[in-house]
């Protein structure tokens, strides 16, 4: 507790910045919502969108250099395979609720969670 | 420039790229972008012995140089973006005298990660990273604060130069 007394400004910085980032995880966890369909983002435009509740597998990117396989499975969706360098959008896992995204920064790929059931795709599909 | 300036660069250059690349081996830890930030060590211990400049300096060689050995274009604004903030906003907290290596050093990981993040968003066109802000947020005080004390450490027991 000595260095309490020696460090409080640090002190009182660590527990601003640690109840600033806590609040944060509580608020986006509390209003966290499940997701209904998936959105698929390359350079910023939105290719694709797909129902969360219907298991499937679709290579992206195809025949071009740069190629994610994106798996859909029990309601969550997850990058499985890809040719990046650094395999964070494989290593990321899995994600079901609204606003949850898996990057892939150097194939310039956003897969997001949006909306949820009874969205604007089933309204434009029925 | 003196040698003695030029051997100082080289040195904590070369440090903190060895720790960039010892940094790359330990295994992934869940999150995308949740990471010590072990070249924090020698970007700090700059700041503290030599200058908020040279550290500035060592820093932008650093990030330049990962990128050629590791990286892509894409990686490289979005260091360049986290270890700008981060060093603004270390300079800034080092001059107010009010802080030691701990408080500049957790201020330098969470905006290190806040800067990513919001050249993330700007690069990739989204605002759906919202996610990873609290977590990052977090991992970056947790990272900062270890930083903080290995380098404060070191700033006091390494011998000065001459």
């Amino acid at each position: 507790m000595e260095w309490l007394k020696t460090h409080r400004n640090d002190a009182i910085l660590i527990a601003a910045l640690m109840l600033l980032g806590g609040a944060l995880a509580v608020f986006l966890y509390a209003t966290r919502q499940d997701g209904g369909y998936v959105s698929v983002q390359m350079d910023g435009q939105t290719v694709m969108e797909l129902p969360l509740d219907e298991d499937t597998q679709i290579l992206l990117g195809e025949g071009g250099e740069f190629t994610n396989l994106l798996v859909i499975e029990s309601g969550a969706a997850r990058v499985a395979e890809a040719n990046c360098p650094d395999q964070i959008c494989v290593n990321h896992g899995a994600i079901r609720y609204e606003g949850e995204s898996i990057v892939c920064l150097p194939h310039r790929l956003v897969v997001s969670i949006e909306g949820g059931p009874g969205n604007d795709i089933d309204g434009t599909a029925g | 420039m003196k040698a003695s300036k030029v051997a100082r660069y080289g040195l904590l250059t070369a440090l903190a790229l060895a720790l960039s690349w010892l940094e790359s081996l330990l295994p992934p830890l869940g999150v995308p972008g949740v990471k010590l930030g072990l070249p924090n060590l020698a970007i700090v211990f700059a700041l503290y012995r030599l200058s908020w400049k040279d550290a500035c300096v060592i820093s932008l060689v650093r990030v330049v140089l990962v990128t050629l050995l590791f990286g892509n274009g894409a990686a490289l604004a979005y260091s360049v973006a986290g270890a700008a903030l981060s060093l603004s906003l270390m300079g800034l907290l080092k001059r107010t005298g009010k802080f030691s290596s701990v408080g500049v050093s957790v201020a330098g990981g969470v905006a290190h990660n806040a800067g990513q993040i919001l050249v993330a968003m700007a690069l990739l066109e989204t605002s759906r990273l919202a996610w990873y802000l609290p977590v990052l947020w977090i991992s970056g005080t947790v990272a900062g604060v270890l930083i903080g004390i290995v380098s404060g450490v070191l700033v006091k027991r390494v011998p000065e130069v001459k």
